[in-house]
């Protein structure tokens, strides 16, 4: 389904600040693939996203995504196959727009949006039948301004309009991070059900090693740039937040850097 | 008294066909876009020089619209595509409207009074409806003398700008108006839904001017001239009308706010109209006034806030025993 071989990106490329955030990255996934996506702090997981989605052109590689070379679509266009939560909670959905009017956006994602209501009788029942599976009540508040809900609430919306016209890909980038633990709880159980149920392509970027653990089938660790480790089904399956400390400390002979890791 | 307050109400009903342009940009897509001083005389001038070359007065309204439209256009393709400021391309595009208003007009101003505007057409057609002698005899009961010359003008323009609400109002519920509508609340989100931000942002651009531009030339044909400084302050006009509306009249919903943004045109025009019959106010300080009122509403809240926040927090500070040097 995704296909992403020998991307390189370098930033601020000839000066002093030159940085290379990608270096040769290869990954590989079949449909119905969910990868989580652990590494320290600027080891380029959210530039991956990037470049996935669309908002960054690499120096050099191919995005593929269906069979599809889509390096140089543009990031709208593409987003009409991909879906993707951002860490912000406020970034995914418009506030000042209500509930039903953000689902309407999203519903016209892979549409050609026309001249007609965006929000109609059997769009809002549909709506309603979507936003039940969330479990908090949004679907008696359909006509709630989303700036009034909670960031956790923000985040399961952001959620579900990311995933309900069923995208090829969905990304997400620490989409748990901002908010407390049982939200992030919340959230997280939440995006297991959703992409088991409709089984979508994902590529989850995490902080937390037991969630990398816990969710997905496969699961990959970046550093500086580079996939350094990889584990798949069973293999994946057996290893421990241990494993992976041990294997990071191995591989480039220096502790994992980031705090945050260890405690989650 | 009563003549010139039904005056300011005629031209605020036109007028707030420019204010609910500038509700778009500013509101709406959260750009604030200056083209309007420019797009409002352009509309004016395009009008104007159609009806003395013996274009139908409706027809030259309608090209006046297009060359709004297409003047905001530009405004939106400097901005998006050309990567200018916001600002900084109404400025231009409203620098470089002021020469191409003045080759329209060919001089500074174009005299519209002895050519058939759509207003004396529209003054011809109602005089024979006799509504005009019902409504002023209606009125003439309340002992007014100088009574309105024809309501032909007021009835039709409030049905006008009515439907143009009406039509802004769907427009901005349709699939696309919602994309247009997140672009100024989160730009970021709807580019990941998929909608092509840069075209949004140059057609509602433009959409806005063209509104402008159809205001200025019904504006210029009830004056019966173009002139190429009318358009001086229009825009800090349009966001007086904007903002005293949205104050006196609320912006639940969308229907709701573009309602409020017509109540406040036709206020501001009445605020005009008191401010001139003071003594010791001029003509020309009216471009003061009306930049003081939307200085005071723009920064009165936030003043408000910051005050509350304060005397909460003093408030707070005396419940928890109070301090120690106080
Ligand atoms: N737009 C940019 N311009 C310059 N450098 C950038 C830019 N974006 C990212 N970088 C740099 O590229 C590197 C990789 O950044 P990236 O955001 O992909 O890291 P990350 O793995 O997502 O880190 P984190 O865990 O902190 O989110 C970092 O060193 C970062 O400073
Ligand atoms: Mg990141």
């Amino acid at each position: 389904m995704l296909n992403v071989t020998n991307i390189s990106v370098t930033f601020n490329e000839g000066t002093l600040d030159e940085k290379k955030a990608l270096n040769g990255i290869e990954l590989e996934m079949a449909a119905g693939d969910f990868v989580t996506v652990i590494g320290s702090n600027g080891a380029g997981k959210s530039t991956l996203m990037n470049v996935v989605s669309g908002n960054i052109l690499p120096d050099a590689g191919d995005v593929i995504i269906g069979g599809k070379q889509v390096v140089h679509l543009p990031e709208y266009k593409r987003s009409a196959f991909i879906g993707r939560v951002f860490q912000d909670p406020m970034a995914g959905t418009a506030p000042s727009m209500t509930i039903e009017e953000n689902l309407a956006m999203a519903y016209s994602r892979d549409k050609k949006r026309r001249l007609k209501f965006g929000v109609t009788k059997k769009r809002k029942d549909m709506f309603r039948d979507y936003l039940k599976t969330l479990n908090l009540g949004l679907e008696d508040r359909l006509s709630a301004k989303v700036g009034l809900l909670s960031g956790g609430e923000r985040q399961a919306l952001s959620l579900l309009m990311a995933t309900f016209t069923n995208p090829n890909i969905l990304l997400l980038d620490e989409h748990t991070a901002a908010l407390d633990p049982s939200r992030a709880e919340l959230i997280t159980s939440l995006t297991e059900k959703v992409v088991r149920e409709s089984g979508l392509t994902t590529l989850m970027v995490t902080h937390n090693m037991q969630q990398a653990l816990d969710l997905g089938n496969r699961l990959i660790m970046m550093d500086k740039g580079q996939i350094i480790f990889e584990a798949n089904g069973e293999e994946k399956e057996r290893l421990t937040v241990k494993d992976l400390l041990q294997e990071f400390q191995r591989i480039r002979g220096e502790q994992f850097e980031d705090d945050r890791a260890v405690l989650g | 008294m009563f003549i010139s307050m039904f005056g300011a109400v005629e031209s605020g009903v036109i007028y707030a066909i420019m204010a609910l342009g500038v509700y778009l940009t500013f509101r709406v897509l959260d750009f604030p876009d200056l083209t309007v001083d420019g797009s409002f005389v352009t509309g004016a001038s395009v009008a104007a020089l159609s009806i003395v070359n013996g274009v139908p007065p409706i027809l030259a309204t309608l090209f006046a619209l297009l060359a709004g439209f297409l003047a905001g256009c530009i405004t939106g393709l400097l901005h998006t595509k050309g990567k200018v400021n916001a600002l900084l391309s109404g400025i231009l595009m409203m620098t470089a409207l002021y020469s191409i208003n003045l080759r329209i007009l060919g001089q500074p101003t174009l005299s519209m009074l002895h050519e058939t505007t759509i207003f004396k057409q529209l003054g011809s057609f109602w005089s024979v409806t006799g509504i005009d002698n019902a409504l002023n005899s209606l009125l003439g009961v309340f002992g007014l003398d100088r009574l309105p010359s024809t309501w032909a003008i007021l009835t039709v323009m409030a049905v006008v700008t009515v439907i143009i609400k009406l039509v802004t109002d769907f427009y901005l519920k349709t699939e696309v108006g919602l994309a247009l509508r997140a672009i100024g609340d989160n730009k970021r989100m709807i580019r990941s839904l998929s909608a092509n931000t840069d075209n949004l942002t140059i057609v509602g651009v433009g959409l806005s001017n063209g509104l402008v531009a159809l205001s200025g030339a019904l504006i210029g044909q009830l004056g019966g001239f173009a002139d190429v400084n009318m358009g001086i302050g229009m825009i800090v006009i349009g966001l007086a009308s904007v903002i005293i509306g949205e104050a006196l009249f609320g912006t639940k919903t969308i229907a709701r706010a573009t309602l409020a943004v017509i109540g406040g045109a036709i206020i501001y025009r009445i605020i005009v109209t008191l401010a001139l019959r003071v003594d010791f106010l001029e003509t020309g300080d009216m471009k003061f006034i009306t930049a003081a009122i939307v200085i005071i509403a723009l920064v009165a809240p936030k003043v408000h806030q910051v005050q509350r926040e304060k005397k909460r927090r003093i408030q707070k500070r005396k419940q928890l025993g109070g301090d120690s040097h106080a």
